[in-house]
This record gives C-alpha cells, sequence and structure tokens, in this order.
C-alpha cells in the first residue's frame, strides 16, 4: 500500500526512483569522495562510518537521509556530482535540510542542467517507514510517496 | 518568504551586471530564502577563506565554473586565504603515488592555483586550514560577518573568536565575497547561536581534544552545544595552550558532526559574557565521562585490510598545528626517544602547520630538535594527501579524528600515538 508524505520543495522537480535510507547523518565528502576519484558510475558509498549505505551505489537511488554532516566540500561535492551526471534521482530529508546540502542543491540548479528534486521536512516518520529498495515517486509540490 | 533586497542587489538579480553575476545573486537568494533570512546582511571581515585548495581531477566542473566568473569580472571584494596545499615533496611518497598524484588525481592543480591568484588570494603562505592564527594573519574580529567555508576554521571563527559565520559549502563562501553580502540566518542571528544542548563534562582526566569533539559532534550534529565542566580542565583564560586545544575540538565536533558553533562555560567570549541565558529552554543533556569517550572510541571502525599491519606512515596536524604546538610535540618526541634509547622515531611521522609557521619552526632551535628526531615537517593537506588511492591503501596512524573520518587513517590518542612512533609501543 502507498504512503505518501508531505515535505517542503527546496528544489522543486518530479522523479520515481528506488530508496536508500542512512539513518544516521550523510557525510557528503566521506560517502563521494572515493567513487569520484576512481570513477565508479554506481558511486558506491565510501562512507565506512555510514553501516546503512556504506559500499553501496548511490546513483540514480532516492537518496532519503535526515541530513548532512561533516566537510564544507560537501556542497562541492554534491555540485560536482550532479555536474558529471553521477548524482542521486532525489534528495529526501526528514529533517529541515542543512545549509552545505542546500548549498550543493542550489549550486547544482542554477549552473548545471542535471534534474535533482530536493524535498525537506518529510519528518521522523518518513524515515521510520522507508527501507531499501521502496518505489519512490517525487511531485513538484513536495509531496513523497512510498510504496 | 521572499527576501527584502536592497535596490543594488535586487538590479544585480535582475541582470544588471550581466549574467554571471545575476547567477551568483540568485544562488544566495535562494540559499538564504531555504533558511528563512529576509535580508542580506554585508560581509564585514577583511578577509575571506575558501576551502577549496585542490585542482583535484575530478572537481573539474567547479573550476569550469569559477572560469565563467573570472571571464565575467566577477570576482571576490575581499582577499582570502584558502585550504592547505595537496601536495609537498617532503613528505614521504613512492614512485606510484607520485604519478597518481601529479600525473592524475591533481592534474587541475596549476589551473586551480592559477585561479586562486586572479581571485585574489591573500599569499602564497595563505594555504592553511587554521588560518586564523597570528602568523597567517586572518584573524576576524568578534561581531563580525564572514563568508568562510572550511568546518574547522568556521566552528573556531564564531566560538572562540565569536564572529557570525554560518557553515558555507565550498564554491557558495566564494560567492558571498563577490556579492560582498551573504544571507542573514542561522548563527548570524543572535536566536541561532543560543544552544540547543547542555554537555556535561565529568571525565576524570583532561579529556583528549579530539576524541571529546568527536563525542560532541556526533551526539549534536548540527546544533549548538553549551558545555559544562571543561573549564576545570582547561581553566577561564583563552590562552595559546586553550586556543590549539579548542581549534582540535571543534574540528572534531565538525567533522564528526557538523557542528558549526559551541561555548565552553566561562572560557569562549559569548559564555563569558552571557552564560546560561545561552541555553535554550528544553535543552537536552548529554553527560560524557571517561567510559563514554572509551565507547566513543571503540565505535570506530578500522577498515585496514590487516586491523594489525605495522603503521607506516604517521599523520600529526589536522587541523594544522601551532607553534606553541610543534614545540609540545618536539619536547614530548625527544624525551620518550631518549628514554626508549632511540634517536629517530620509529614510524615514517609527517607534523602539519602553516607555511609561514614551518618555515620559521624549521630555522628555529627547537626546529632542529625536531628535525633531529626524523619527524618531517611540512605545509601539506594530509587529507588531500590520503585521498590517494595508493595512501589509502597503506597503514597510516593518526591523532586527527577529522583525518579519521575522511580517510582509512587508524585513530589513536596524542599518548599512544607518541608511544607507537618512539618505539615505546609496537
Amino acid at each position: 500500500m502507498a504512503k505518501s508524505f508531505k515535505g517542503r520543495s527546496v528544489v522543486p522537480g518530479r522523479c520515481t526512483a528506488e530508496a536508500l535510507v542512512s539513518h544516521g547523518g550523510f557525510n557528503t565528502l566521506a560517502s563521494f569522495q572515493m567513487a569520484m576519484m576512481f570513477g565508479d558510475k554506481k558511486v558506491k558509498c565510501g562512507d565506512q562510518n555510514n553501516p546503512d549505505l556504506y559500499k553501496k551505489p548511490m546513483a540514480g537511488k532516492a537518496l532519503c537521509l535526515p541530513q548532512t554532516i561533516g566537510s564544507t566540500t560537501g556542497g562541492m561535492v554534491l555540485y560536482t556530482a550532479c555536474a558529471t551526471g553521477n548524482q542521486p534521482a532525489c534528495l529526501l530529508f526528514s529533517m529541515t535540510i542543512d545549509s552545505l546540502a542546500a548549498s550543493g542543491a542550489i549550486l547544482a540548479a542554477n549552473w548545471t542542467d542535471a534534474d535533482m528534486p530536493v524535498v525537506d521536512q518529510l519528518g521522523d516518520e518518513f524515515l521510520d517507514y522507508v527501507k531499501d529498495g521502496m518505489q519512490i515517486s517525487v511531485s513538484e509540490d513536495g509531496t513523497v510517496t512510498v510504496d | 518568504m521572499a527576501m527584502q533586497l536592497t535596490g543594488e542587489q535586487q538590479a544585480i538579480l535582475d541582470g544588471a551586471q550581466g549574467e554571471v553575476m545575476a547567477k551568483v545573486m540568485r544562488s544566495l537568494v535562494m540559499y538564504g530564502e531555504t533558511f528563512g533570512a529576509e535580508k542580506m546582511v554585508p560581509v564585514t571581515s577583511k578577509y575571506g577563506h575558501t576551502v577549496i585548495s585542490f585542482g583535484i581531477g575530478v572537481m573539474k566542473p567547479v573550476y569550469d565554473l569559477y572560469d565563467q566568473l573570472i571571464a565575467a569580472g566577477a570576482l571576490p571584494r575581499q582577499k582570502f586565504s584558502a585550504d592547505p596545499l595537496p601536495l609537498d615533496k617532503n613528505v614521504p611518497s613512492n614512485l606510484l603515488q607520485d604519478i597518481i598524484f601529479k600525473g592524475i588525481m591533481y592534474s587541475q592543480q596549476k589551473r586551480y592555483e592559477e585561479q586562486l591568484r586572479k581571485f585574489g588570494l591573500m599569499s602564497e603562505d595563505a594555504y592553511t586550514c587554521a588560518c586564523y592564527l597570528d602568523e597567517v594573519g586572518n584573524t576576524p574580529e568578534k561581531g563580525e560577518v564572514l563568508s568562510w567555508a572550511e568546518s574547522s576554521a568556521v566552528v573556531y571563527a564564531n566560538s572562540v573568536l565569536g564572529a557570525r559565520c554560518n557553515r558555507n559549502s565550498g564554491m557558495i563562501e566564494l560567492m558571498g565575497s563577490i556579492a560582498g553580502c551573504v544571507p542573514y540566518f542561522g548563527l548570524l542571528t543572535d536566536d541561532g547561536r543560543k544552544a540547543d544542548w547542555i554537555v556535561e563534562v565529568r571525565t576524570e582526566k583532561r579529556p583528549e581534544a579530539q576524541l571529546l569533539g568527536s563525542a560532541v559532534g556526533m551526539k549534536v550534529m548540527e546544533q549548538v552545544p553549551y558545555i559544562r565542566g571543561l573549564d576545570k580542565w582547561l581553566g577561564t583564560e583563552l590562552n595559546d595552550e586553550n586556543r590549539a586545544y579548542l581549534k582540535d575540538f571543534g574540528a572534531a565536533t565538525a567533522s564528526n558532526g557538523a557542528v558549526g558553533l559551541y561555548h565552553i562555560e566561562n572560557l569562549t567570549p559569548e559564555a563569558k559574557e552571557q552564560g546560561e541565558s545561552l541555553i535554550r529552554e528544553g535543552a537536552k543533556v548529554y553527560v560524557i565521562d571517561d567510559a563514554e569517550l572509551e565507547r566513543v572510541k571503540a565505535g570506530y571502525p578500522c577498515v585496514w585490510k590487516d586491523p594489525s599491519a605495522k603503521p607506516k606512515l604517521c599523520f600529526i596536524g589536522c587541523p594544522h598545528l601551532t607553534k606553541g604546538q610543534l614545540k609540545d610535540w618536539t619536547d614530548r618526541i625527544e624525551a620518550a626517544l631518549k628514554k626508549n634509547g632511540l634517536e629517530k622515531v620509529t614510524v615514517p611521522t609527517v607534523m602539519t602547520a602553516p607555511p609561514a609557521i614551518a618555515r620559521e619552526y624549521a630555522r628555529s632551535w627547537d626546529g632542529a630538535r625536531l628535525e633531529k628526531t626524523g619527524v618531517i615537517l611540512s605545509y601539506i593537506c594530509p587529507l588531500m594527501y590520503m585521498n590517494n588511492p595508493m595512501s589509502g591503501k597503506m597503514p597510516v596512524i593518526t591523532c586527527s579524528n577529522t583525518l579519521r573520518t575522511y580517510t582509512t587513517a587508524k585513530y589513536y590518542t596524542e599518548d599512544e600515538i607518541l608511544g607507537m612512533i618512539t618505539g615505546g609501543v609496537r
């Protein structure tokens, strides 16, 4: 049965993708840097401190997370992932988006052709409910439907 | 809510200074509106600081965008410092590492350093994450508004200096310096500087700065902690030793979590002035004792292929060391080697500091003592060194919780590191 969650659309857009869930803070630099270094097209997560995501492919997934953490290169890393077509299908935050992820998403929206909808404020219930592999649909108004 | 812009800001947004400047302003406006900012405020610090110091091949889109800015004449209104350089020939590396470093990874380095000069780098000595140290000269005043990135520098500027800066990302920080204004939200506001957490430090000895910072960062994430009980170990004066401690503590809170500001009771400027009125009603409480620090440390994963491998390299100085820390490490290493009947360190060891500090120290009597122990002094960024896949396979040890977080380097406390590099512990 499908369940819908209403969030705030930070970068509007629509997409359908498979969920990939991080319950802890998503460290953008630690997660992306090895994959980018090796040209890994699946963009496997390199963050050894994230047991939910470590070594799992992130490209094209609906990345569900509370917030991002870590280095202030985070936004630049996210921008680069978008500019090179290695971005997740969308970013879905249970909390209010943090300043680093917001920077990356906004830079990507303004300076690249990448399409990566970003929704935040989906609530703890969203992150409790969604599991890896579930089908996610994102609407322009920030409604996220989990199948 | 739409942001209220000044006439000049609105004109830039509308394209009066060209499409590139309009996109710069649009990026800043969207950034502010995401966080409910109602206005822009002027950047009032003398200098900026950018987190990007590396011309890494995979980041080519960033340098392409910077070329667009330069071509359009969209340059920062202030000079700035930058994070440490990724290469130093004095740091041990083998032929294969060199080929990967220079030929593949940092293929954009020359291009990017040239871009930084055009943007307005303070000087060739301005490459350090600890730009706020006196010897570097980028030390903001209390209350100044910054457009900085580099998580360890931002948390230091906010907490120890009382300046005001959000945890900006690389690229957006440069755009703030270009526009001369930043959106007013978060840590720029009085309300955003209130503490959401009370951290009670109840250890039986002075806690290791980078371990305590890690514990705090992992617990409070991006929120502001008010820390009680640390003044028992540090006292109430912001002297050189305490500033160095808080530099390392803050770096760990920012990398293991996302802390942009902390208050230390009776020590940091706002905590001294405002005391417990900084604490929000209903703030959560986190108690840290020695057992909690042990628990946090035991939770760090070891991603070495052979967890019992003999370390091949040790990094000390992420973030960069102060002059006082260099002297302290020199004394400790020399004494430990003497005690163990040795003259040179038993693990190749690199200590990193801002270029000007490293150069002056190397020329000093204490620098000669350090050199005699075999320790290499460098201005390099250890994190950039470890990004090399060949380096990533090496068993590297460190007392930096930042380096541990982003690389395969294994964390040990300072005392453990001292024992390991001086032959006291195998």
